[in-house]
């Protein structure tokens, strides 16, 4: 029983298989954190560096504490602190990091493809961390954790991914695992926020109407805005994008269902989810930060357990 | 292929090793039941029935653990995770571990630290189906055995089980 890859660069690359048996092994590591000792030994004879060159918050503490719960020891950089701020290279960087003997990698990039250009060149195993604009594997590997809990299975899902599909890894691995497992997608947002080909690309439907995915869906998998990746302005202003492709409670309150509001996070309160649809009873955003864990620990512990 | 236990022998060293875990634990007032996943399952799981038809079956508190994340061979072999179901206390408790063959003794060592996680328990106990004996690589021993054999490294004991292979006995290869 193991992966059939060695490295987990995106969603595209795995199978139905990979997928069942991450999400399964995740079940048993949620169960640990449960314990009052949320730690197991299995990794402790194994070195995993966190190599992020952009900023983040959940998804470095969720690796870091994965890692720690493993019982593997981690090394921890930022390149705003780092030699990569004096013109080091990544390659050299990387190699420089493994010759203190590091078996893995975990890695944030702001250029899509830049884990797959490592896991050409070093013998760690790398883990994708979120790539520029290309995948955010991990994050769509919890989502589907988070749906299956919810909802009991992905097969025959409605999902709909609304907002800045454009510029999200976690929309493009979200559509790669859903399609895979069987759910159905539907894309919302903007016009200018949603890829011309999305339909001929990955055989999504899409509509530019909010209330009509949600009408559709039984889960709303909202994404953040990405202001920092847009060089020209997308739509007019927050406030506009707001009233309409926001989501309001009212909007929730004239479905006559159950929904599930999801987000990768970070929120921008206000823009595309309102606080009361955050923190309100749809809403398993929280739960999603607490299952990433367990995920990121049943990613972590079946790479490091192959036999190279 | 030499049979170690036919189907009655399986039945009869079960309800002996029920009444002998009685014995020492007197209607189970401080003592869990815990059996190992994923082989021990099925003698525990007939050791507790067997329990319930002696004693109140309220009293018996019996849980599942799974030690595939506490093994000493993780980077040889990659072994499914089980389901580890313990919903009570085990913080001062006699704990009796149940499993199906004790060999190496390496499964009970990954057991321990396992349930040391849960808690520190007052006392633990092994009570095991088969124990091959002379072949153990930890000091560890059983409390309670159904039938101890004598075997070589190269032999295989297969424990099967109705509800997985469609008889219960116990044979050498």
């Amino acid at each position: 029983m193991k992966l059939s890859t060695r490295h987990l660069l995106g969603i595209k690359d795995l199978t139905k298989e990979d997928i069942q048996l991450i999400l399964s092994t995740a079940q048993q590591f949620k169960e640990v954190l449960q314990r009052p000792v949320k730690k197991v030994p299995s990794l402790r004879d194994v070195t995993i560096v966190n190599l992020f060159y952009e900023n983040s918050t959940r998804t470095r503490m969720s690796f870091e504490l994965a890692e720690r719960r493993l019982s593997a020891d981690t090394l921890n950089f930022a390149a705003s602190t780092s030699s990569a701020a004096k013109g080091e290279t990544l390659l050299d960087t990387v190699n420089n990091i493994l010759s203190m003997k590091v078996d893995m990698v975990v890695m944030r990039h702001s250029a899509s493809g830049a884990p797959h250009f490592l896991a050409k060149h070093i013998p760690a195993a790398i883990v994708n961390a979120g790539d520029g604009i290309n995948e955010h594997p991990t994050q769509g590997l919890l989502d589907a954790f988070s749906m299956t809990e919810k909802k009991g299975t992905l097969e025959g899902l409605k999902v709909a991914i609304i907002g800045d599909v454009m510029h999200s890894r976690v929309a493009q691995s979200n559509i790669y695992l859903l399609k895979k497992m069987g759910a159905e997608i539907l894309v919302a947002g903007p016009p200018t926020l949603i890829p011309k080909y999305i339909k001929e690309a990955h055989g999504v439907n899409v509509t530019y109407n909010v209330m009509e995915a949600l009408q559709w869906c039984d889960v709303a998998n909202v994404l953040r805005i990405q202001l920092e990746r847009q060089n020209q302005p997308l739509f007019s202003s927050l406030r506009e994008y707001n009233l309409a492709y926001g989501i309001k409670r009212s909007m929730l309150d004239k479905l006559n269902k159950e929904i599930v509001i999801m987000h990768p996070g970070p929120i921008n309160r206000g823009v595309e989810l309102d606080s009361d649809v955050a923190d309100g009873p749809h809403s398993i955003i929280l739960n999603q930060v607490e299952n990433g864990v367990a995920v990121r620990m049943a990613v972590l512990y079946l790479l490091a357990n192959r036999e190279n | 292929m030499k049979s170690i236990l036919s189907q009655q022998q399986v039945a009869l060293s079960i309800k002996r090793l029920a009444h002998n875990i009685l014995e020492n634990h007197l209607e189970l007032n401080d003592t869990v039941i815990i059996g190992i996943q994923p082989r021990g399952i099925y003698v525990s799981d007939r050791i507790v029935n067997e329990l319930k038809a002696l004693i109140d079956p309220a009293k018996i508190r019996y849980g599942k653990l799974d030690i595939t994340f506490y093994r000493d061979d993780v980077r040889k072999e990659l072994k499914i995770a089980n389901k580890t179901d313990i919903s009570f206390s085990i913080e001062n408790k006699s704990v009796v571990i149940i499993d199906d063959v004790l060999w190496t003794g390496r499964t009970i060592r990954a057991a321990l630290d396992a349930l040391l996680d849960f808690g520190r328990p007052a006392k633990v106990e092994l009570c095991v189906l088969i124990d091959r004996r002379f072949s153990r690589e930890l000091p560890i021993h059983a409390d309670y055995v159904g039938r101890t054999i004598d075997t070589f490294p190269s032999q295989k004991v297969l424990v099967h089980w109705k509800e997985k292979d469609g008889v219960d006995d116990v044979v050498l290869i």
